[in-house]
């Protein structure tokens, strides 16, 4: 593992994307093939399944460092990382033992299956004989989520500096649903074979906030769709399966059954981008996101939220076409087959084409753009006509056209302190609308403010602290925050009735007195208007 | 109460003057030059010779008395005297005398001994008056000699990588230790203003620091290729280090044991030094005085005094306006 201690150490002292990339790459030449292998699955998000509940790590790391329980968690929030702190309080260490990464994450893994005994006794093991980062990244491994400042594309891009295979080409190599247990550094990135895994999703192709209209040239040359408030979904249909994955690459098909049926109708080697929306089959328009949600997470569905809520393939795009992969097709191609397809489905089909809206000026566009909340699209996708199916997130050829958020001014009345870089700041504040003469909370935010302003906030929360709730702290109504949202929902488990999607600090409101920040009726309003 | 805590600050009745107030008194006592503890507007102050200097520096023309570490005064009823803080040169604890019973404000202390700093000197009492910035187990100081190491290990690649070595450490304790303890063969030292302003009284006062260039909108950047370059935390943030172009950066400070502040500092390097005592050296420092009674001011104060009650002493928490080490404060490179 000193070898991994060593790549985190080094991407963890340069703020500077090369130095990084040098570094992965670097590793990627020279660490061994499980090594390499268990890298790249850690840095995609897949991780071995947690063996030991935090709890249990706590207690035992309070044992170890001689301190009550209270004082450890006094500590948490303090370091903002679990494993950190754990690392940190542990008395050094007393022994050295080198083993492979490969073979820590086998331990790591095992630990599930050893009773209670045995995995304290592994995992003590453990703290006493490794240096404080490797003990620091051991805990990361047994809680799962190695964030370190590396994102998949970069860790592509490294990858591809050590293999001098293209990038885009490994960028699809990664996808889908290995493990390090289910295959090798050779299979999965140098002797790669199509047909070895027939559920490969192709990487998905994300848009930019559009940023100058004017700068897009002529109307004619692009092509626009409402934005749907859904789930992006690859459906892929090979070898008489279908395969549905989400964009954060999660195999979701089981938790979708609509779309068992596909391979009866839908030829072999063909897979569909598009949204994937809860329908109301009776206007067949999309039913709100509240709907949709109900079903995300279910790994099986009752039949009745299945005939409630079923869900749809709202498609706008065709990556492959009998086996052939069409992405390096212009985007009107690949819609004249989409749409060609489409017309072949039987209606009961679980797929419907994401129609193109027709306009001939930016303004005819913007427009259209304005209705977006009447139709519960969140605005428009502009792609070129020409386009190709790009991997990640490109700028120049696809934008999103999002309408701008509702808005509300609210009171802050409770700050907790963040965790991560955040760690020692009260960045995580509780909202309220005046009712009456009370303050009623009504939704959470956590982002939108600069670092500066979170310093600002952090110092005057800790002397206006009216009283403390574990880590959460009341502090005086005083603050009023401008908060944007997405959309608005009926609540009943909210004491404000309403849930807000997405919701963020806009501005932090010096200039507005407490008495004048909205109230519980305007919030019920907007519920009425948009929600 | 030998001593007492006040709104203007801590307050000794028997000789009727405060200790390191924050409101304007007539008169005061003052463990070290910080500004959060030697603050402007007493009617007339009183420190330790070797830290008189920074203070009339910072403080401009007051009234201020000296004595020797060690040396007794009668003040009233009290019998006062200074003994080493090992926190920066010149820093004291304060020990108050009357009718037999004894308190030290501590002010703010570390335990170990800097190369630099007047070390620290337990000093038995029956009350201890503790700061608490780094009072929990989080907080473990490695070896200077260590941290030394890792710092001249960084500026020698930056400098054969051609790079400057920017490095944030306050105006006052932090830059003179890293100055006093870096291998200054490796390449010429840099200073921001502020800092140089110290280190010039600092070496009149007899105090050995190395040669450095002071930054001026003249000085050839060019031509100190690769020197390690002391910046005060606040300068790390303005255009003040955009001059120097290719470079590392880093800070120096008890905070960067953690991740996440280091992180948020967008620094390159983080490394762990403080002036402060770490988990270890507060409990240490306590047990050596024999108090049986510890006041514990500014840091994590509730957590720490709770602790102490477990351990066996009476311990509680008093409210000051004392800041310890901050790199989130808007003027970080006069408070620590």
């Amino acid at each position: 593992m000193k070898r991994f201690a060593d790549l985190f150490t080094a991407l963890d002292q340069t703020t500077k994307t090369n130095a990084k990339v040098a570094a992965l790459a670097a590793y990627f030449r020279d660490a061994p093939d499980s090594d390499r292998l268990w890298t790249i699955a850690l840095l995609s998000g897949r991780r071995p399944k947690r063996g030991v509940t935090t709890t249990l790590l706590r207690e035992w790391a309070a044992e170890v460092a001689d301190i009550p329980l209270w004082l450890f968690e006094e500590c948490y929030p303090i370091v903002g990382d679990l494993s950190e702190t754990i690392a940190l309080v542990l008395p050094p260490a007393t022994g050295r033992r080198d083993r492979t990464l490969t073979d820590w994450l086998e331990t790591v893994r095992d630990l599930g299956v050893l009773d209670m005994e045995a995995k304290k006794q592994t995992v003590l093991d453990a703290w006493s004989t490794l240096p404080p980062i490797e003990r620091f990244l051991f805990n990361k491994l047994i809680t799962g989520g190695l964030r370190i400042g590396v994102s998949q594309k970069l860790m592509t891009r490294a990858l591809a500096q050590a293999t001098e295979i293209e990038e885009a080409t490994l960028a699809h190599r990664l996808m889908g649903d290995w493990t390090p247990a289910t295959t090798t550094f050779h299979d999965l990135i140098e002797a790669h074979d199509p047909e070895a895994d027939a559920s490969k999703p192709y990487p998905f192709y994300l848009a930019y906030q559009l940023e100058d209209l004017d700068a897009l040239g002529p109307p004619s040359d692009w092509r626009a769709e409402r934005k749907w408030d859904g789930i992006r979904g690859q459906l892929i249909i090979r070898q008489r399966q279908p395969y549905l994955w989400s964009r954060g690459e999660e195999l979701i098909t089981d938790r979708f059954p609509e779309f068992a049926i596909a391979p009866d109708f839908i030829p072999d080697g063909t897979v569909f981008d598009g949204e994937l929306l809860a329908w109301d089959h009776a206007t067949d328009t999309p039913q709100n996101f509240n709907a949709l949600q109900k079903r995300i997470g279910r790994k099986t569905v009752p039949k009745k939220l299945l005939k409630d809520a079923p869900v749809i393939l709202y498609a706008y795009d065709l990556l492959e076409q009998d086996g052939e992969d069409l992405r390096t097709h212009p985007l009107d191609d690949r819609r004249a087959r989409l749409t060609a397809l489409i017309d072949t489905l039987p209606s009961d089909a679980p797929l419907r084409l994401s129609a193109q809206l027709p306009f001939q000026t930016w303004d005819d566009l913007a427009q259209i753009r304005a209705t977006s909340r009447d139709h519960a699209a969140e605005g428009l996708m502009l792609k070129r006509g020409d386009s190709l199916y790009l991997s990640g997130r490109k700028k120049g050829d696809w934008w999103k056209w999002k309408v701008d958020p509702l808005t509300i001014d609210a009171v802050m009345i409770y700050a907790q302190a963040g965790s991560g870089r955040r760690a020692g700041l009260y960045t995580d504040f509780t909202f309220a609308v005046w009712n009456g003469n009370e303050l009623t909370p009504f939704t959470k935010a956590y982002s939108g403010l600069t670092d500066a302003e979170f310093r600002k906030i952090t110092a005057w929360v800790k002397k206006n602290t009216l009283q403390r709730f574990g880590p959460v702290r009341q502090v005086t109504p005083e603050h009023v925050f401008e908060i944007a949202f997405e959309g608005i929902q009926a609540s009943p488990r909210h004491k404000s009735g309403v849930a807000l999607r997405f919701p963020r600090m806009l501005r932090w409101r010096h200039d507005k007195p407490v008495q004048e920040a909205n109230t519980l009726d305007d919030l019920k309003e907007m519920l009425d208007t948009y929600g | 109460m030998v001593l007492q805590f006040q709104p203007e600050g801590i307050y000794c009745p028997a000789g009727d003057f405060y200790i390191d107030p924050w409101r304007p008194v007539p008169r005061a006592l003052i463990t070290h030059g910080h500004s959060d503890h030697a603050r402007w507007g007493h009617g007339s102050y009183l420190a330790t010779k070797a830290a008189a200097p920074v203070m009339r520096l910072r403080l401009g023309d007051i009234s201020l008395d000296t004595v020797n570490y060690g040396e007794t005064r009668q003040i009233g009823k009290a019998r006062v005297s200074f003994h080493p803080a090992g926190h920066v040169p010149g820093s004291a604890q304060i020990r108050v005398e009357v009718d037999g019973e004894i308190w030290v404000a501590s002010g703010d202390y570390k335990t170990t001994d800097d190369g630099f700093s007047e070390p620290f000197e337990p000093v038995p009492c029956h009350a201890f008056i503790t700061e608490s910035t780094f009072g929990l187990p989080v907080f473990k100081w490695d070896a200077q000699d260590d941290v030394i190491t890792q710092i001249n290990a960084w500026w020698a690649a930056n400098k054969a990588a051609g790079r400057f070595s920017i490095l944030g450490a306050y105006a006052l304790g932090k830059a003179q230790r890293i100055l006093a303890n870096v291998d200054t063969s490796i390449g010429p030292t840099l200073t921001h203003g502020a800092i140089e302003n110290t280190n010039a009284v600092l070496r009149a006062q007899g105090l050995s620091l190395p040669d450095t260039i002071r930054v001026t909108p003249d000085t050839d950047i060019k031509a100190n290729a690769g020197a390690l370059v002391l910046a005060t935390p606040s300068g790390m943030n303005s255009t003040w280090v955009r001059r120097f172009g290719q470079a590392s950066t880093a800070f120096a400070s008890g905070w960067m044991s953690m991740r996440g502040h280091r992180r948020r500092r967008s620094a390159d390097r983080g490394f762990v030094m403080s002036d402060h005592a770490d988990w270890d050296g507060l409990n240490a420092a306590i047990k050596a005085t024999g108090a049986e009674r510890v006041f514990v001011t500014h840091g994590y104060t509730s957590q720490f005094a709770r602790w102490l009650n477990e351990q066996g002493y009476d311990a509680g928490v008093v409210e000051t306006e004392y800041e310890g080490e901050s790199l989130d404060a808007a003027d970080a490179e006069v408070v620590e």
